[in-house]
């Protein structure tokens, strides 16, 4: 990894807002010509009920092994340059941000893949947990994804998530990305034999 | 007599390291709805030497029937990395029972 590039997760204790300014700061660079956000608030109603509070825990040296190994495979897949990742405890009250995620990369597309793989990746396999508490009972929040990825769980070694990340979209290029190719060797190479 | 006295010690020694060896002890973690369930934060669970993480989760759920509930939607964590169930678990491990997880 180029010194230049960092990764950032953190899990927050208890009645700590997440600082959205402090993660784009982080990953802003001059070289980065796109930085993609991505933040989660918490709702007031689920399925017709008032959600009065929402109380998250984690198993929080697990959490962030799991998170760091989800942001190496996401540098794997895409050329990015900064990770930084928030995720917030304890009691968070209705229409704050819980979790926060900001991507920097040269170039959108991959700011904007990466940001999204890694909240999907996170809701599958970081261990933390929601409880809604409503004014007429409590529960336990399940993420789908996780439900859906639970016995790939455990198979691979050193991959938190389960899954690669999946391959970049960036194989179908329109004809802006070929033109661009013309510059370099290969595309030289190819104008001049055709000649 | 020296030689005796020899293999007596070597007898007892086996005798010790075998004793110390026929059973491991683990911390098992518990989380969100499996705390809920057993009331307890963590706990040291001791199992045979040789135990899987399976074993582990079938001895805890002989202790706490109620975990029962979550059997079939959790997971199991091995020293902060998941795990699958047939794991050997070893002395000081630290086995987390991960319920179904809500972050985001």
């Amino acid at each position: 990894m180029n010194e230049e590039e960092k990764t950032l997760v953190e899990i927050l204790e208890e009645s700590n807002p997440i600082d959205l300014t402090k993660y784009i700061t982080y990953v802003s660079a001059p070289q980065a010509g796109a930085i993609a956000t991505f933040s989660g608030t918490t709702r007031d109603t689920f399925e017709g009920k008032t959600v009065v509070e929402l109380r998250y825990e984690s198993y929080v040296p697990m959490a962030i092994r799991c998170m760091k190994s989800i942001c190496l495979s996401a540098r794997s897949s895409w050329n990015l340059h900064s990770i930084a990742v928030a995720h917030r405890l304890g009691t968070v009250p209705v229409g704050e941000t819980s979790v926060f995620i900001a991507v920097s990369a040269v170039h959108r597309a991959d700011a904007l893949d990466a940001c999204k793989f890694l909240i999907d990746e996170l809701k599958a396999s970081v261990p933390i947990w929601k409880k809604e508490v409503y004014s007429n009972g409590e529960i336990w929040k399940e993420n789908s994804e996780f439900i859906e990825r639970r016995l790939e769980l455990g198979k691979k070694d050193g991959i938190c998530s389960g899954r690669e990340a999946q391959v970049k979209a960036h194989d179908t290029r329109t004809c802006c990305r070929a033109k661009v190719k013309v510059d370099d060797g290969e595309g030289i190479a190819d104008t001049s034999t055709s000649k | 007599m020296d030689i005796i006295e020899r293999e007596t010690k070597a007898r007892t020694v086996d005798c010790k390291s075998a004793e110390k060896e026929s059973s491991v002890q683990i911390r098992v973690l518990f989380f969100a709805r499996a705390r809920d369930l057993t009331g307890l934060t963590d706990m040291l669970l001791e199992v045979s030497y040789g135990s899987t993480t399976q074993d582990c989760l079938n001895k805890l759920i002989s202790r706490f029937p109620n975990l029962e509930e979550i059997r079939e939607c959790m997971v199991l964590a091995l020293n902060e990395e998941y795990t699958n169930e047939s794991v050997i678990v070893e002395e000081k491990d630290e086995l987390a029972i991960i319920p179904p997880i809500s972050g985001g």
